[in-house]
């Protein structure tokens, strides 16, 4: 296609993620190389219903001049990826010194805010995208061998999970687990313990995390695989059951191969979103037990009295997109390689 | 004849020309765009404050959780997107930092002659805002289930600590007791509550350098470990609301809850009568055998924007005045400790005057101290579940206080 | 399994919140024993009156049907354009466009939505729905795009080729030959854009004024930062309403959107 047709074609779509992604993503990035300029503070007199008494207190005026000169603020170079509340680069090399051993180092390293994040996130990430990729090829093929009238039912229950918006899925089972709520007495009496409680526990919390990931998450495979089978030729089916394959052969050498570009595809989506994970973390109110890297970035954004952290936020989007494209390169060059093939 | 028609044919129009452009409160035009917080008291403020729209004034207020991720962008803006943001100690600090509220000493002297000198928020003589509630936390006792354990009612934390094990002892609850220890911004309150009962020092005076890892705050986290003892072990999920569930299920006999939740504990919806008989709101307890209660108290108020006109500026402050007006508070008398003049307090600010009369200390309105704030709301949970010491839980607080303040240029 | 949360969720929405989230004992809330005590019987349609009359729910209803309907078109239409000239291209910088898209859609939504902010302020176009709509387009076009995209290479070259030989240009050929053919993956890549506009909450949140909102985010506001009594069920209510219509729209069209994706055949 000749290069000038092309960009008339995609022009509408590109311009509006560049606007609104790139700019933004850029805008992030160079945020996170800057520091705010240093504060003037003076002591005032503040009085409020309670009484008057000498604070501390900005003065406006001052710090908007030192601003006016240099908008961006100073550059911090990539001080703010190594400090405490990012990588920590002092902290780990003083742990390093200081440790006593694997475990010492282990637990100091999780005492630092970005590693807590990061091994809730990776360990989510990589729990969560198998299983739903597995569970969605198994009810998918499961779904396929089903009568044909209880398809229906079947497809649709199966899609459920994934319908439901996450903030409003996870507040709705958050209120079911709670220790009187119906699912959480159920297991407590299940398991004849009365202090059973899943939000207490980080191990029981992480684990519900997870599996309110995976279930919502299996829909979105399951739809995808399923329709794939739809497609799967059936002569080479055939040929291979006359050849003397047994069911799981049949699998394993021709349903699998075939469904591949869309084993990749959903990985590729799964992993991107679940190393994002954070509205489940809010709707379960779990953050003393588990945070991810997005919801670092919610805090630092949240400004909940705390005054907004734009570098913060900028510095940790910038480590996500990094992991993000860490964690794809297998999959990338998986990519690569087919585009590579098909256009020759 | 046909002249006095016309006359008169003009006169009605011109009456009626007037009598279309003026609006309810007097303000002739202008456009009133409000942000606040969503509870019901700032709706009932602002339901009052809206009767002022209509005739040439345009109003349109914005009531969200999400008001504090929205304030300081939408102020910025030239002309700001609203021209009164409704704040509390805390969150009035950004404006105030970033200078995006204007001085309100002239519109006070033209239109604010019914305030009393307590609702007036000054800084160095310039009126910055004006206040309308006070709140704070403070203790809630069961009054039955005190008595059935034969306990005295407790007036500081110790005594709680001995009144819950007695309750326990005799087999009436198994846990008592709970504050709002959610990780985050609850959580940071507790403990900075508790650390001004014990009359901590939160920075080192004249500066933003954090002072929390001492013996005072060492004891103020194991006052607080110790009562989450008593609590149900979910206590690192407990916000306002869950806290206000417990009681009205029944589940409590003591809690420090917030004063605004007194009035829909006790009404007569989604609790027993037994409850909400036997509950009483008293001062906040003291600690360590100190005289200051154990708690901050909290105003909320409304400012004005600076990036905005001179008369939609005074036309928001009429309205804002309209809606913090006598008839307003006679109106919604038990949504809130008000501030106002007409406020009858009732059985459900009792804990609030006590505890500003006991000589509770305001929450701080300094720059960094948001900041800080959100470095304990993080940290303390580790300590709390019993994954780290006292001290190390506070050098962690320092340390991440200390990074994000060197980011946002305090030190 | 999959729909018991639901079904627990469609029956507490007729109880009252002493029941639904009764801390005495979840079994109140099959029963419905306060309900009785507060409304003289055991089902009450207290909550949805609550949300759909007093809070107004049914406007957020309408805009979140605005902004899905415009969402929908927009992306479908802009994406089609895009993913087949990416299909067709046969130039590498195509496969580098479609890996900086997926670098795109690695950026956590509320990062963006913050830094709109400042911009949409000035500009004054903050809070209204069409701007709503623009960012909910640009920021799902990667999935889009890519998506659309692989329907395309199922698409055979052929074709349209053969269209440009008797002399159409590359839009003619793309309007008369593909358009036909290419629904099934466009209704599938419509499907998932419908979703992601109907339970957008992170960008409708932070961009739409109060009375602008769509369903999701005013479920949100009713919890607001107080939960007050009622109005727990009142989100309770909503939740059910706005989840509803998506369970009856896949049980109609479950049939079309496997179809859809099996003569597409996405093959990825």
């Amino acid at each position: 296609m000749p290069h000038r047709t092309f960009i008339f074609f995609i022009l509408p779509s590109l311009l509006s993620m560049i606007l609104l992604i790139a700019i933004p993503i850029f805008s992030a990035m160079t945020q996170s190389l800057f520091i705010a300029h240093k504060q003037v503070i003076r002591v005032s007199e503040t009085c409020d219903p309670f009484g008057c008494k000498k604070e501390t207190s900005v003065d406006a005026e001052a710090t908007a001049n030192l601003r006016e000169k240099e908008p961006l603020g100073i550059f911090n170079g990539f001080d703010t990826y190594t400090n405490r509340n990012h990588l920590a680069a002092a902290e780990i090399k003083t742990s390093w010194n200081v440790a006593t051993g694997w475990k010492d180092l282990f637990s100091r390293i999780m005492n630092l805010p970005f590693y807590k994040a990061l091994a809730f996130t990776i360990t989510y990430t990589f729990v969560v995208t198998p299983f739903v990729i597995i569970l969605g090829f198994l009810i998918a093929l499961g779904t396929n061998s089903l009568a044909s009238w209880l398809k229906g039912p079947t497809i649709f229950f199966s899609l459920l999970p994934m319908i439901v918006t996450p903030l409003i899925g996870s507040l709705i089972l958050f209120w079911m687990i709670d220790a009187d709520g119906i699912i959480g007495s159920t297991l407590q009496r299940i398991f004849k313990d009365n202090d059973l409680s899943l939000k207490a526990s980080p191990a029981l919390t992480w684990i519900m995390l997870i599996v309110y990931g995976i279930w919502h998450s299996t829909p979105f495979a399951f739809i995808v695989f399923y329709a794939g089978l739809q497609t799967v030729p059936q002569e080479t089916l055939e040929a291979s059951m006359l050849d003397g394959a047994s069911l799981w052969q049949q699998k394993r050498y021709v349903v699998i191969p075939y469904l591949m570009p869309l084993i990749i595809f959903v990985t590729l989506i799964q992993l991107m979103d679940n190393f994002r994970v954070f509205e489940p973390i809010v709707g379960f109110n779990a953050s003393a037990n588990a945070t991810s890297l997005s919801w670092i970035i919610f805090n630092d954004l949240r400004g909940e009295d705390a005054l907004q952290l734009f570098g913060s936020a900028a510095a940790t989007s910038m480590l996500t997109i990094i992991g993000v494209g860490i964690l794809l390169i297998p999959v990338l060059i998986m990519i690569w390689k087919e585009f590579n093939s098909k256009t020759v | 004849m046909k002249m006095l028609s016309k006359i008169t044919l003009t006169s009605t129009f011109m009456f009626l020309l007037v009598h279309a452009t003026y609006a309810a409160c007097g303000i002739t035009s202008g456009s009133i765009r409000i942000l606040a917080n969503d509870f019901p008291a700032i709706h009932a403020v602002l339901s009052a404050a809206e009767k002022c729209a209509g005739g040439g004034v345009t109003f349109t207020k914005n009531t969200t959780k999400e008001h504090r991720t929205l304030v300081v962008a939408g102020l910025t803006a030239n002309p700001a997107e609203f021209t009164s943001a409704v704040v509390a100690n805390s969150s009035i600090v950004p404006l105030l930092n970033e200078g995006l509220i204007r001085p309100l000493n002239d519109l006070v002297a033209k239109h604010g002659r019914g305030l009393k000198k307590n609702q007036l928020i000054t800084i160095n003589g310039k009126i910055m805002a004006v206040a309308f509630m006070a709140n704070a936390q403070h203790l809630f006792y069961r009054k039955d289930i005190l008595d059935k354990a034969s306990v005295g009612i407790p007036k500081s934390y110790e005594e709680i600590l001995s009144a819950a094990k007695a309750i326990r002892a005799k087999g009436i609850m198994e846990y008592p007791f709970a504050l709002n220890t959610k990780t985050g911004w609850n959580l940071g309150e507790e403990f900075i509550n508790m650390y001004m009962g014990y009359k901590g020092q939160l920075f080192k005076p004249g500066t933003a350098i954090a002072s929390v890892n001492n013996a005072k705050g060492v004891a103020a986290l194991k006052m607080i470990k110790s009562l989450t003892e008593y609590s149900n072990p979910d206590f690192l999920t407990f916000d306002s609301n869950a806290t206000a569930a417990l009681w009205e299920a029944g589940k409590l006999g003591l809690a420090t809850m917030w004063g605004t939740r007194g009035g829909t504990i006790l009404d007569d919806k989604g609790s027993t009568s037994n409850i909400t008989s036997n509950t009483v709101l008293a001062s906040a307890p003291t600690v360590a055998g100190g005289s200051t209660p154990a708690t901050t108290l909290w105003w909320d108020g409304f400012t004005i924007a600076k990036n905005i006109s001179d008369k939609d500026a005074e036309a928001t402050f009429i309205a804002m005045m309209n809606g913090i007006s006598t008839e307003m508070v006679k109106a919604n008398n038990n949504e809130a400790v008000w501030l106002i003049e007409g406020f009858v307090p009732g059985k459900a600010s009792a804990g609030v005057f006590a505890s500003a009369s006991a000589g509770a200390t305001p929450y701080p309105m300094l720059p960094y101290a948001g900041l800080l704030h959100s470095a304990l709301g993080s940290e303390l949970s580790e300590f709390l579940q019993g994954n780290e010491s006292a001290q190390q839980a506070l050098a962690d607080v320092e340390a991440a206080y200390t990074a994000s303040a060197k980011e946002k240029g305090f030190l | 399994m999959a729909i018991f949360p639901f079904l627990w969720t469609l029956w507490g929405s007729f109880k009252v919140q002493g029941d639904f989230f009764s801390k005495a004992d979840w079994a109140n809330a099959v029963y419905g024993i306060r309900t009785l005590a507060e409304t003289g019987s055991t089902f009450t349609l207290n909550g949805y009156n609550n949300a759909w009359i007093e809070h107004e729910f049914w406007l957020s209803a309408i805009n979140t049907s605005i902004v899905v309907f415009f969402v929908v078109i927009i992306s479908l239409t802009i994406g089609t354009l895009g993913g087949y000239a990416l299909a067709r291209s046969g130039y590498r910088y195509a496969l580098w466009l479609l890996m900086l898209a997926l670098v795109f859609r690695a950026m956590p939504h509320i990062t963006l939505v913050s830094g709109y902010l400042l911009p949409f302020f000035q500009w004054n176009i903050w809070g209204h729905l069409p701007t709503t709509i623009i960012v909910l387009v640009a920021i799902n076009q990667p999935f889009t795009l890519w998506m659309l995209h692989s329907f395309f290479l199922n698409i055979p070259k052929e074709l349209d080729e053969s269209a440009l030989v008797d002399g159409c240009n590359r839009f003619q050929a793309f309007r008369h030959i593909i358009i036909p053919v290419m629904w099934p993956g466009v209704i599938t890549t419509g499907l998932f854009s419908f979703l992601l506009a109907y339970n957008d909450f992170a960008v409708t949140a932070m961009l739409l004024s109060q009375e602008n909102q769509t369903m999701v985010p005013k479920i949100a506001s009713f919890l607001g930062s107080t939960q007050q009594e009622g109005e727990v069920m009142s989100a309770v209510a909503a939740v059910v309403s706005t989840t509803l219509p998506l369970f009856v729209l896949v049980m109609f069209f479950q049939r079309q959107i496997v179809s859809g994706l099996t003569a597409g055949a996405v093959k990825g």
